[in-house]
């Protein structure tokens, strides 16, 4: 019976540390403090057409996918 | 135009290594900065595959949440870009990025001389203006600008790396496995875009 009373005791004190909660950090966000960056349709040779560089991006995406090419 | 996405087709990659020349010869990279690289899993033994890495543009980047200086900012089409002005080159960003994209070439920065982060930015620049001199020579060359894509991808000699706007390319990416009808697996996709989307403070000052 003492025993395990001491058995019982060493496994408690010995298994403390066990219980420890995640140490994992929770990310946040920070805010940014650079300068602004302009969009990719601004100036140059979009000079803000948002539609033809829609356009541009669009034909650049489907001439990745060879099944148009052989259909 | 959604969200821009990188996508490593593992079943085509045949470790040619033609995004990582195509990179950095587009963005006349320095010696020791690799913004793309393959890595192959299982060498040698039948059944290996290759992965294109680089950074993903992670809908919930890590790196942007580390930096002490918050030299991170996300566009509106999801890439994550940095200002090279503001980076201290402490290197939070590489130890906190689950596909080592942060790259530092040897030069002076606030700390020791690990040089300012350099890492993909799909083409897209950074806070400079669009096209300039001070532009490519800091982030390499703005693709995007021009209605391109990133140079690896276009490059591709098999289409194994795919980018662009999320829900096209997961088109193409899925009639692939329907008509080979395996190699379903969009390799780091969870890791980099199973996250929901942080609303990053626009770069562009009174944005929409």
């Amino acid at each position: 019976m003492k025993n395990a009373l001491i058995l019982a005791l060493t496994a408690c004190v010995g298994l403390a540390a066990c219980g420890e909660s995640s140490q994992v950090p929770s990310y946040k966000q920070g805010n940014y403090q650079g300068k602004s960056d302009t969009r990719p349709w601004e100036g140059g040779q979009f000079a803000g057409n948002k539609q033809a560089w829609d356009n541009a991006l669009r034909h650049r995406n489907q001439g990745q996918t060879e099944y148009n090419r052989v259909k | 135009m959604a969200r821009m996405k990188f996508l490593c087709d593992t079943e085509r990659c045949i470790e040619c290594n033609g995004c990582v020349t195509a990179c950095k010869n587009e963005n006349e990279t320095p010696w020791g900065v690799n913004r793309r690289r393959v890595v192959t899993m299982n060498d040698g033994v039948p059944g290996e595959r290759s992965v294109s890495v680089a950074c993903m543009h992670c809908s919930d980047a890590p790196c942007m949440a580390v930096c002490p200086t918050d030299c991170f900012y996300k566009t509106e089409e999801g890439l994550v870009l940095h200002n090279k002005d503001a980076c201290i080159g402490c290197g939070y960003c590489f130890f906190a990025c689950p596909f080592g994209a942060p790259q530092f070439p040897e030069g002076p920065a606030a700390f020791g001389v690990r040089g300012k982060m350099d890492k993909c930015t799909f083409c897209a620049g950074g806070p400079e203006e669009n096209g300039s001199k001070a532009e490519f020579e800091k982030y390499g060359r703005n693709r995007l600008a021009e209605g391109k894509l990133p140079l690896c991808a276009e490059m591709c000699s098999t289409k194994a790396l795919l980018a662009g706007d999320a829900p096209v390319v997961s088109d193409i990416f899925r009639e692939r496995v329907l008509r080979r009808n395996k190699g379903a697996e969009a390799w780091g996709w969870t890791t980099a875009y199973g996250k929901p989307e942080q609303p990053a403070p626009a770069a562009k000052e009174g944005a929409k």
